[in-house]
C-alpha cells in the first residue's frame, strides 16, 4: 500500500519526552503543544474538541494545549498503548462490540477521555457520562454509541471485580 | 418539456470536474469553455446511475480481486472512507458472491484512477447505489474462476464443483481445494462473459443484507493505527502553514517576512497565487511559511506582516445579505415548476397562510483538518490526502503543476470526516505548489481548525417564502414556494446567480405532495463566498422550509399533523419526476426511481408509531414529525423535545423511519443515520456561520459550535422499513439530515407554541413561558 510509516516523533535531541513508557530526545522548543510531537492528530489547537486527547500520570489532558516542556519526566500514553492499560483494553474492546467508530478520527480521544472517567467512577451514572465527555466532540454524532460502550465496559469492570 | 440550457447542463454532471482542463485559466476563458452544446449533445443518449457518472464503472475481478496462495483475499476499495464504512459494505458485496470467508478478507484502498477503476467521486450517497453490482459482478466472476481452476485440476465438469466458504468442492468424488491453493491457476484464466455469471439468489446471502459483519478498519481505529491524512510521514519531511486571504478574493498587497524568517525552524516564506474568481476547486492563494516542524511553521505565519487588497467581496455581511435574499424570496423569479393557476388558487382561496425561512451558512468542520502531502521530482508528483475526489485531485495538480497526468500519483488516506468538504481538491494543490519549491522532499500542507471554519466551502445561506391557498377542508390548492440561496455553480462559472437542476431537485422541483396549483420560484442571488456541498446540500433549507410549513398548515387547520401529511400525501402512486419539472432526479432513471408516495406514508407511519405519536406530554414536552425523500431514499423523523424554563433544549427520543431500497449493511445503515440526526441536530440547534466585512466571524469550535454529546438525543432508534418489492437501492450518507431540523422545530412547535423559522435555534426560547402567557 502507501510508503508511509505513522510518525511516533519528530526531530533530533533536545528535551526527553517519557511516551508510552520509552524516552525520546527531540530538538524543539518547550512552548511546543506536546500535539506536535506525537501523532498530529490535531482537531481544534485549543482543548475545545478532545480529539487530541492522551494521559499524562494517569490522568487525561489535550495534547494541543499542553507545551511540551511542561510533561517533561511525566508518563504521556497515547491510544497507541492504552491496550497496555487493563482498563483502557476493556473500553477499547465495548467500541468495537458497540461498533461505535465511524470515520474514527476522534475516536482516540474519546476512548481516552472514556478510559479516564471508568478509572475514577467505574460506575458513572448517564449524567456523569456526558458531564465527562461533552469536551469531546464527534462530527460524525455516534455519542449514543459512546454512551453505550461506556456502559458496557463499566458492567464488565464491574464483573471482573466480582 | 421546457427546460432552461443551463441546469440542464449542470444537472447532468458529477460535483466535480466538470470543466475539465481549464482549472488554472482566467474566468474569462472559462466562460467561452463552459460547454453548454457539448452537455446538451448528450440528451439523447442521456445516461442514468453509474452510467452516467465520469469514467462510468468497472467490473474487471482482475482490477478489484486478488488471492494470494495463503488463500488470503484482497478486494480493492475505489471509494474514499470517511466513516460511512464503505471499505466494509463494498468488501462484503464482493466477499459474498466469492464466497469468501470474512475472517480473509482485507481491503486496499485505489489510488486516484478512474480509467482503471471507474467512478471515484465519493459522493452523492451513491456508493453502494453505483457498486452494488458491479462489485457482485467481481465477485461471482472470481468465484466462476476459481471453480473453472478446480474443475481443470480434477478434469471434472465445471457444473460438478461449487465454491463454499472459501473452497471449491466437487461433490461427487469430496474432493476439495483451498482458494489459496486455486489462486494461481484462477487468475491465469480469461474473466468469464458478464451474461454468463450466476449471481447469488438473495436467500444464498451471506454477508449481504445480514448483522454481525466486523468494520474493516474498526481494530485500527480503536489502537491508533488507523492512517488518516495526518499520519502520513517521511523522514526529513518538511511541514507548511498557509496565510489564506480572508475575503475571498482576497490578495496579498504587501508581505513582510522578516520577523517569520526569525522564527527558529522556519526555512522559507513564499507566496501562493489564487485565481481569478471564481476560484473553482483551486487554491484561494496567500503566503505559506514552510518549516522543519508544524509548531514552527504556526509560529512563523504568526510572525507574517501581511497586507491584504480584500477584492470585490470585502462588503460581505450577514446581516445585510440575509435582508436582500428575503426581499428577492418576496417578488417573483425564474418560475422552475408552474402547474394549474397558482394565481386563481391564491385569490379564490378560503384562506391563505404564508411563511418565511432563514437558514444561515454552515460549515463542514469535519474532525480531521485539510491535511496534504507532496512530493515533487523531475516532472513527476505524488500526494497523499484524505480525499473524496481522488481523480480531479490528480488532475487539478497536473494541470497546476503543468505536468501531464500520467506524471501524478494520488493516494487516498483514511477522511477523518469528509461531509462534502473534502470533495475539493483545493488544499492537495497547495502541497503539491509548494513540494515543487523542494524537489526531492515530501512538504505537508496543515490547516488549523481555524484554516478549516474561515475557508470552507460553505454550505449555502437561504431565504424561504412560501405560500398556500387553503380549500375549506384545511388542505392546500395553491401552493407557491420560493427558494433564493447563492449556488454552487459559481463556484465555476461567473454569473451563476440561480441554483442549478441539481439544487432545486433536492427537495425543491420535486415536492410530491397531491396539490393542484403548484408554482415554485427561484429569484437571483449573488454569491459573495465559497459556497459547496454540504452533506444533504440543498435538501437542508427545502426540507425545512417545506416540513415546518405542512405543519403550520397542520395546525391552521386544527389538525394532526400526521394525518394532515397524509391526506397531502394524496392515494399511495408513484410519480415520474418529469412530471413535476424534475429532470436531474440525483442522476437516476426515471422509470426506475419514481417517487413512491406510499414509501413516504410508510416512513411517516413507521416513525409516528415507534414514537407513540399522539400520547399525552407533560408541559415543555412535544413531539414533532417531517418526512423528507432526498437522494431516491424515504425517510421521516420524530423527534421529542423538553424546552427547559431556561429555554434549552434536552432531546428525550428519535425515532427514525427509513427506507433506502435493499440494505446492504443494516448496522452501518443505522449508525449514518444516527450520526445524521446528531448532526442535523446541531444544524439547527447551533449552526451558523456568517459574515462581517467579507470575513468569517467564527474561529473555532467555541464560536461555530456543533452537537456535543449534551445535544444529542437521549435515546435514538433507527427503523430500517422492508421496501415494498424489487426497488433499487437508495442513498444513506445523506438523507438522514434533512428531516431533522423540521422535526425538532414542529417538537418545539408542539411543547411551546413558538414556532421557529429562522436557524438556528439558539437562544430564541429564552422566556418562552413569558410569551405564551
Amino acid at each position: 500500500m502507501l510508503p508511509i510509516t505513522t510518525k511516533k516523533y519528530a526531530g533530533v535531541p533536545m528535551i526527553t519526552l517519557k511516551l508510552n513508557g520509552q524516552d525520546h530526545s527531540l530538538d524543539v522548543t518547550e512552548d511546543m503543544p506536546l500535539l506536535w510531537a506525537i501523532r498530529d492528530v490535531a482537531g481544534c489547537g485549543m482543548g475545545l474538541c478532545g480529539a487530541c486527547t492522551i494521559h499524562i500520570d494517569g490522568l487525561p489532558a489535550r495534547s494541543c494545549i499542553t507545551p511540551i516542556g511542561s510533561v517533561i519526566g511525566q508518563n504521556v500514553t497515547t491510544i497507541d498503548n492504552l491496550h497496555a492499560d487493563p482498563v483502557g483494553k476493556v473500553v477499547q474492546q465495548a467500541w468495537l462490540d458497540s461498533a461505535v467508530a465511524q470515520c474514527g478520527y476522534c475516536q482516540g480521544g474519546q476512548i481516552m477521555s472514556a478510559t479516564a472517567l471508568l478509572k475514577t467512577n467505574p460506575n458513572p451514572s448517564d449524567e456523569q457520562i456526558e458531564e465527562a465527555m461533552v469536551g469531546n466532540i464527534c462530527r460524525c454524532g455516534t455519542y449514543n454509541r459512546i454512551k453505550t460502550a461506556i456502559r458496557q465496559a463499566s458492567t464488565h469492570l464491574k464483573e471482573v471485580k466480582a | 418539456m421546457s427546460r432552461v440550457p443551463n441546469d440542464f447542463a449542470l444537472s447532468n454532471l458529477s460535483r466535480r470536474g466538470f470543466l475539465k482542463g481549464v482549472g488554472a485559466t482566467s474566468a474569462l476563458v472559462l466562460a467561452a469553455s463552459w460547454g453548454w452544446q457539448d452537455a446538451l449533445a448528450d440528451d439523447t443518449a442521456k445516461k442514468f446511475g453509474a452510467d452516467g457518472m465520469p469514467n462510468g464503472w468497472i467490473d474487471d475481478p482482475k482490477v478489484y480481486v486478488s488471492i494470494a496462495a495463503d488463500g488470503s483475499v484482497t478486494v480493492v476499495c475505489n471509494r474514499s472512507e470517511m466513516g460511512q464504512g464503505v471499505r466494509t459494505s463494498l468488501s462484503m458485496v464482493v466477499a459474498d458472491e466469492l464466497e469468501a470467508d470474512w475472517a480473509q478478507v482485507k481491503v486496499q484502498q485505489a489510488p486516484g484512477d478512474e480509467v482503471r477503476f471507474g467512478n471515484q467521486d465519493t459522493d452523492g450517497s451513491r456508493s453502494m447505489r453505483h457498486w452494488y453490482e458491479p462489485m457482485r459482478r467481481c465477485g461471482a466472476a472470481a468465484r466462476t474462476m476459481l471453480e473453472q481452476a478446480a474443475a481443470a485440476q480434477w478434469k471434472v465438469p465445471v457444473g460438478e464443483c461449487h465454491a463454499q466458504l472459501h473452497k471449491v468442492i466437487h461433490k461427487p468424488s469430496g474432493r476439495e481445494l483451498g482458494y489459496g491453493e486455486l489462486a494461481a491457476a484462477a487468475s491465469a484464466l480469461a474473466v468469464p462473459a458478464r451474461d454468463s455469471l450466476r449471481l447469488k439468489q438473495p436467500a444464498e446471502f451471506r454477508y449481504i443484507g445480514k448483522e454481525g459483519t466486523k468494520a474493516i478498519d474498526g481494530a485500527d481505529i480503536v489502537n491508533g493505527r488507523a492512517v488518516y491524512g495526518a499520519d502520513v510521514h517521511f523522514d526529513g519531511m518538511l511541514y507548511a502553514t498557509i496565510a489564506r486571504p480572508a475575503v475571498y478574493g482576497g490578495k496579498v498587497k504587501s508581505l513582510d517576512d522578516s520577523a517569520a524568517l526569525k522564527v527558529p525552524g522556519v526555512l522559507k516564506v513564499m507566496q501562493i497565487e489564487g485565481r481569478p474568481l471564481p476560484s473553482e476547486f483551486q487554491p484561494l492563494g496567500g503566503v505559506a511559511v514552510v518549516a522543519s516542524n508544524t509548531w514552527a511553521a504556526i509560529k512563523g505565519r504568526e510572525a507574517l506582516k501581511i497586507e491584504w487588497d480584500d477584492g470585490p467581496n470585502a462588503s460581505y455581511d450577514s446581516i445585510a445579505y440575509r435582508k436582500e435574499l428575503e426581499a428577492a424570496s418576496l417578488k417573483a423569479g425564474k418560475v422552475v415548476r408552474n402547474t394549474g393557476d397558482i394565481d386563481k388558487a391564491l385569490s379564490g382561496a378560503a384562506s391563505t397562510l404564508e411563511a418565511s425561512y432563514y437558514l444561515p451558512h454552515l460549515a463542514q468542520a469535519p474532525m480531521e483538518p485539510m491535511v496534504a502531502i507532496a512530493r515533487y521530482k523531475d516532472g513527476v508528483c505524488e500526494a497523499w490526502a484524505p480525499s473524496q475526489a481522488p481523480q480531479v485531485t490528480r488532475e487539478r495538480i497536473a494541470e497546476r503543476l503543468g505536468v501531464p497526468f500520467e506524471k501524478v500519483t494520488f493516494n487516498v488516506t483514511l477522511l477523518g470526516g469528509g461531509f462534502g468538504r473534502k470533495s475539493k481538491p483545493d488544499f492537495v494543490v497547495e502541497a503539491a505548489i509548494l513540494a515543487k519549491e523542494f524537489p526531492g522532499k515530501a512538504v505537508r500542507v496543515q490547516w488549523t481548525r481555524e484554516d478549516d471554519i474561515h475557508n470552507s466551502y460553505f454550505h449555502t445561506v437561504s431565504a424561504e417564502y412560501l405560500k398556500a391557498g387553503i380549500d375549506k377542508n384545511g388542505l392546500p390548492s395553491g401552493w407557491l414556494h420560493r427558494t433564493v440561496a447563492p449556488s454552487i455553480t459559481a463556484l465555476f462559472a461567473p454569473d451563476m446567480n440561480h441554483e442549478a437542476a441539481f439544487e432545486l431537485g433536492m427537495g425543491f422541483t420535486n415536492m410530491a405532495y397531491a396539490i393542484p396549483n403548484v408554482r415554485l420560484e427561484n429569484p437571483e442571488a449573488k454569491v459573495h463566498t465559497r459556497v459547496g456541498w454540504y452533506r444533504s446540500v440543498s435538501n437542508i433549507p427545502h426540507g425545512f422550509a417545506i416540513q415546518s410549513f405542512v405543519d403550520e398548515l397542520a395546525h391552521k387547520a386544527g389538525e394532526d399533523p400526521l394525518k394532515y401529511q397524509i391526506k397531502l400525501l394524496g392515494p399511495d402512486r408513484q410519480i415520474d419526476p418529469r412530471t413535476l419539472s424534475e429532470e436531474w432526479n440525483y442522476g437516476e432513471s426515471p422509470e426506475r426511481y419514481p417517487i413512491d408516495t406510499g414509501r413516504m406514508r410508510t416512513v411517516l407511519e413507521t416513525a409516528a408509531k415507534a414514537a407513540g405519536w399522539g400520547r399525552k406530554l407533560p408541559k415543555g414536552r412535544g413531539l414533532g414529525l417531517a418526512v423528507h425523500y432526498s437522494f431516491v431514499t424515504y425517510v421521516a423523523a420524530v423527534i421529542e423535545v423538553e424546552v427547559k424554563d431556561d429555554g434549552s433544549l434536552i432531546v428525550h427520543k428519535a425515532d427514525i423511519a427509513v427506507d433506502c431500497g435493499p440494505q446492504i449493511n443494516p448496522e452501518r445503515i443505522r449508525s449514518q443515520f444516527e450520526g445524521a440526526c446528531v448532526m442535523g441536530l446541531g444544524n439547527a440547534v447551533l449552526g451558523e456561520i456568517s459574515f462581517k466585512d467579507g470575513k468569517v466571524q467564527q474561529d473555532n469550535f467555541h464560536m461555530y459550535e456543533v452537537a456535543r454529546m449534551s445535544l444529542a438525543p437521549k435515546e435514538v432508534a433507527v427503523h430500517l422499513v422492508t421496501p415494498p418489492g424489487d426497488v433499487p437501492l437508495g442513498g444513506v450518507g445523506e438523507p438522514g439530515v434533512p428531516p431533522i431540523a423540521p422535526a425538532l422545530c414542529n417538537a418545539i412547535f408542539a411543547a411551546t407554541g413558538k414556532r421557529i423559522r429562522n436557524l438556528p435555534v439558539r437562544y430564541q426560547l429564552q422566556g418562552w413561558q413569558k410569551a405564551q402567557a
